[in-house]
């Protein structure tokens, strides 16, 4: 299990320190080493099938890390249903993602450093979800935030990438604090931080300190997931090389969030307040992605404020109690292959296009790049949820579950994951038809073509899982069944059922349909440039809903403020007193150095003065 | 009580009425030389009142049972220390006088007053400490001889302290050739480089040498300056030690009035 | 007579020559100010020794006499080569640790 970790993190070590002398094959052994995790992982995978039930969860204690009095914390990994999946995700995903970047990255010089990266991040990402604790977890938390800001600025030489890089990393630290502060307080509440120890102790725990964990684990999610308050960054990362933001901003890492709620499930469970919490940061965020992904013209942040919306959903979904954990996670493996091959295809447009991004300048690419194209449309469909592909067994799932909370409540989360179905269907349909259909808006200078086999592979496993993993995760809830033992699925008290699941689907099918066609029709002839004048809603979703502009103002500017403050304090009050002092002894010296004139005479005077003082003084005490 | 004063009346007050003039005389005549001692000019007669005070006080020694003091005073104090300042005053200029203008601001008058404070300091304390203590008298400690006493003391108890001022005293005089020792940086001056330094002179006017003084004047004192060939005195004649002592007569009250008076 | 006349006696010329040393510039003649002080200190010590009936006192004056004589041998070496290197015994020309 470890060996997991081990390996990865091992081969990014050497290749960045062995440096150029691993230019050559820096590339290829990053590769083998991931697709090695793989293989270890469905090893493990097919090995927990020995057992039944809770037996399946395997832990293997790495060395005593922490022992100070009472409190111990060992660096052990719990290999159990849930960190399967997401083992599997990550290197499965991950190889696909290092064999595609071989060739991306074919022309950079720093290739060996993109994939001593990309390693790095697999071995922290596994150390996420094989932590046994918070602690660990925090570790690999902290890793993967190192890793993101890493790929991020990798073309570090464009500053515009260096401060999104610095965005994210930032972003990313607010959450971080969340994490710690959730497990400083499940330390002082339950003395331990370790998952067992937790999950012991949160049915005797106060709900107040509950719903303070909840809240500061929603935090972290939060910011690891680019969810609302903390999702700004997430649009700007896409500054990293496209493989980047295949794996890690829409497959793997910013789903560590809803890994996050739903390992904690025990802690939700009990806070009703925190799930609240939980499904209202979910449904802005389902929403907000939404409505930023129409007003985008970049493919790829397009499909960036969409993996904020989809994950938007999963956060949603966590917070609908047991039965949404499982919907959650299988909406995360399927989104995980969905989303990872369209931005696998957005980067082979890109790469066919000399690094266009601008879908406005794009357009019947579907001949050029049949492959890309078909690849690009099975995703297309996984994340409409038309049926039969994965987006339909997970999000359909989602709304029903929604839908299923009962009451208004019940109907408010349905409608709004409802709406943010029919916006999803329109802006993907949006970036299809500007991107692979229509009349072609290229310059002449551009010579669109398809990708090489080490490219276009991987985007075929990918739509292949896009199109069977719904199915076969669904497949007589086999997904929800072998994630029982975690969740504690059975606890479940399901709400009344509002709709049928049948009436659900043809809902949500029925919106995806007005969404799509509606964005067929007004996208029949496409401007090459955005036109000016838009509606008032247009306006704001270009404007990313203002999010830079509400940070902006309500974060950096008084935060600005108040380190001119805080630095003219210091220069002025501390230091003033600092200088005050040098200033007051300074000016005294300057008289009492007048004293030291040179003339032994007047030391003499001195020294004749003190040592009558000094007698009279004797004289008086002893008189 | 009452015999302990009539026991101190027997053994002081019996050489009490001739120590009593004694003191009476010399006393004053020894703060009045010390108080010369501050306001005297030269430093020479600074010497001579301290040697004034010095003998009043070796008298003052004998005069009480301190017979050794008293001649260790005359012997030593006057004799060799006061001498040792005389050498060092006719090295450094016997005549040297000392301008009483204070030139340290605010110097003076503390000086007085602290000096004051601590005349009235110590009378006080001395009045604390001696007024119901009558004195004993050396009668019976200089039984076998002031000076026996004395050795007794010193090569007994006082054995070690002696060794360390004995070794003191070594430290001291080595001290002093250290100090009085000057190295000499470069080879005296012969008179063959005097000879090649006048020669390399700017202006050849001294190559010949200086003129001796005397010459063609009215006296041939070494304080007269010569004559130059047109009457006038010529300064560099006379030695540079008495012209910067300013022991020296003043070159234009030689001057010839003329040249004929010469011819006569 | 009272024997501590010899002591106020002591004072006096101790406290003469306290103020030689502080008004007088001649360093050879603050020295013999500072003899003056300790011939004073001798004569109190001769006169305890004569109070308490002890030689003690005498010899304490005695090594002060020795000491002195130390004192002497070294302070006069001191000018000396003041003199040769300033062509001047005042204390107040030796001056150069100020500023």
């Amino acid at each position: 299990m470890v060996y997991l970790i081990a390996l990865p993190l091992f081969s990014a070590g050497l290749l960045l320190l062995l440096g150029r002398i691993a230019d050559k094959w820096g590339h290829l052994l990053a590769t083998l080493v991931s697709a090695s995790t793989f293989g270890i992982g469905v090893a493990e995978f097919f090995a927990m099938h020995k057992h039944t039930g809770a037996n399946r969860a395997a832990t293997q204690k790495l060395f005593e890390w922490i022992s100070v009095g009472n409190f111990k914390v060992d660096a052990s990994l719990l290999l159990d249903q849930l960190s399967i999946c997401f083992v599997l995700l990550i290197t499965g995903v991950g190889t696909l993602i290092h064999i595609y970047s071989i060739a991306y990255m074919d022309h950079d010089k720093d290739r060996r450093r993109f994939f001593a990266y990309l390693n790095l991040f697999i071995a922290a990402m596994l150390l996420l979800v094989l932590g046994d604790s918070y602690l660990n977890l925090y570790v690999g938390w902290e890793g993967v935030g190192l890793a993101s800001y890493l790929l991020i600025g990798f073309w570090n030489q464009n500053p515009t990438y260096a401060v999104a890089a610095k965005k994210a990393f930032i972003a990313n630290r607010v959450g971080d604090v969340g994490l710690s502060l959730a497990i400083m307080i499940s330390f002082a509440q339950f003395g331990s931080v370790s998952f067992e120890g937790v999950k012991a102790g949160a049915p005797h725990a106060s709900p107040a300190a509950l719903t303070a964990i909840g809240a500061m684990l929603l935090l972290a999610a939060a910011g690891k997931s680019a969810q609302f308050p903390l999702q700004s960054w997430l649009g700007d990362a896409m500054a990293g090389p496209t493989p980047v933001s295949a794996l890690i901003h829409a497959a793997t890492m910013v789903t560590a969030g809803v890994y996050l709620i739903t390992r904690s499930n025990f802690i939700f469970d009990a806070s009703s307040t925190a799930r609240i919490l939980v499904v209202t940061v979910g449904t802005i965020t389902l929403l907000f992605g939404a409505i930023v992904g129409t007003a985008k013209d970049d493919i790829k942040k397009a499909l960036a404020a969409s993996t904020m919306s989809q994950i938007g959903y999963m956060i949603l979904a966590t917070g609908l109690g047991p039965v949404g954990y499982a919907f959650a996670i299988m909406h995360l493996l399927t989104h995980g292959f969905f989303k990872a091959g369209m931005f696998l295809g957005a980067g082979s447009v890109m790469h066919g296009m000399d690094d266009e991004v601008n879908m406005r300048k794009y357009g019947g690419l579907a001949k050029f790049m049949p492959i890309t194209a078909v690849t690009f449309g099975l995703g297309y469909l996984a994340i409409l949820g038309v049926p039969p592909f994965a987006g339909f067994y997970s999000k359909d799932k989602i709304i029903e579950t929604a839908f299923n909370q009962g009451g208004g409540k019940g109907i408010i989360l349905g409608g709004a994951a409802l709406l943010g179905a029919a916006i999803t269907a329109f802006y993907m349909t949006r970036v299809v038809v500007l991107t692979f259909a229509g009349a072609r808006r290229w310059k002449d200078g551009s010579h669109p073509h398809e990708s090489s086999v080490l490219m276009w592979g991987p985007m075929v496993v990918l739509a292949i899982g896009s199109v069977a993993s719904g199915f076969l995760l669904s497949m007589g809830s086999s997904l929800v069944n072998w994630l029982q033992p975690v969740v504690n699925a059975s606890h479940a008290t399901g709400g009344e059922e509002l709709m049928k699941p049948l009436v659900v689907s043809i809902l949500a099918l029925g919106v995806v349909l007005l969404g799509a066609g509606f964005a067929i029709t007004k996208y029949r002839t496409v401007p090459e440039v955005a036109p000016e004048k838009v509606s008032i809603f247009t306006k704001i979703a270009r404007k990313d809903i203002y999010q830079d502009v509400f940070n902006d103002a309500v974060l950096v500017k008084p935060g600005t403020t108040l380190t001119a403050g805080l630095v003219a304090t210091d220069h002025n009050v501390i230091d003033g007193a600092v200088r005050l002092v040098g200033w007051v002894i300074a000016e005294i010296s300057d008289v009492l150095r007048k004293i030291q004139n040179g003339y032994v005479r007047t030391y003499a005077l001195t020294m004749f003065a003190g040592v009558l003082i000094g007698a009279v003084i004797l004289w008086v005490v002893t008189a | 009580m009452l015999h302990n004063s009539f026991h101190f009346a027997l053994t002081v007050g019996r050489t009490a009425t001739p120590e009593a003039v004694q003191f009476w005389i010399l006393a004053p005549l020894a703060v009045i030389a010390a108080l010369g001692i501050l306001v005297v000019k030269k430093a020479v007669h600074s010497a001579l009142l301290m040697a004034w005070v010095m003998v009043t006080l070796a008298i003052f020694y004998i005069a009480e049972d301190a017979l050794f003091l008293g001649i260790v005073q005359i012997v030593v104090y006057t004799g060799a220390v006061m001498m040792l300042f005389l050498f060092i005053l006719m090295l450094v200029g016997v005549d040297s006088s000392e301008s009483f203008v204070e030139n340290l601001k605010g110097q003076r008058i503390p000086s007085v007053l602290a000096a004051i404070g601590l005349g009235g300091l110590m009378v006080s304390l001395l009045g604390r400490a001696t007024i119901s203590a009558p004195a004993v008298g050396l009668k019976d400690a200089n039984s076998s001889g002031n000076v026996q006493g004395l050795a007794k003391l010193l090569f007994t108890q006082y054995v070690w302290a002696f060794e360390v001022v004995s070794a003191l005293l070594i430290t001291a005089a080595l001290g002093a050739m250290v100090l009085a020792h000057s190295q000499k940086i470069r080879s005296p001056f012969a008179q063959r480089d005097l000879s090649i330094a006048r020669f390399r002179k700017d202006s050849m006017a001294e190559a010949a040498g200086l003129p001796a003084p005397g010459v063609y004047a009215r006296h041939n004192a070494v304080d007269v300056p010569a004559l130059l060939p047109d009457g006038s005195p010529a300064p560099t004649s006379v030695s540079q030690t008495l012209r910067s002592r300013g022991d020296i007569i003043t070159s234009s009250g030689f001057a010839l009035e003329s040249i004929e008076e010469q011819e006569d | 007579m009272d024997i501590s006349n010899y002591l106020y006696l002591s004072v006096i010329l101790f406290v003469i020559g306290a103020l030689g040393v502080l008004i007088r510039r001649n360093a050879i003649v603050i020295f013999m100010c500072i003899e003056l002080m300790l011939n004073a200190s001798n004569l109190a010590l001769v006169t305890f020794s004569r109070i308490n009936g002890n030689l003690d006192g005498q010899v304490a004056s005695f090594f002060t006499m020795v000491v002195a004589a130390c004192e002497v041998v070294v302070g006069l070496a001191i000018i000396v080569t003041i003199y040769r290197s300033r062509r001047s015994a005042s204390v107040d020309d030796a001056s150069l640790l100020k500023n």
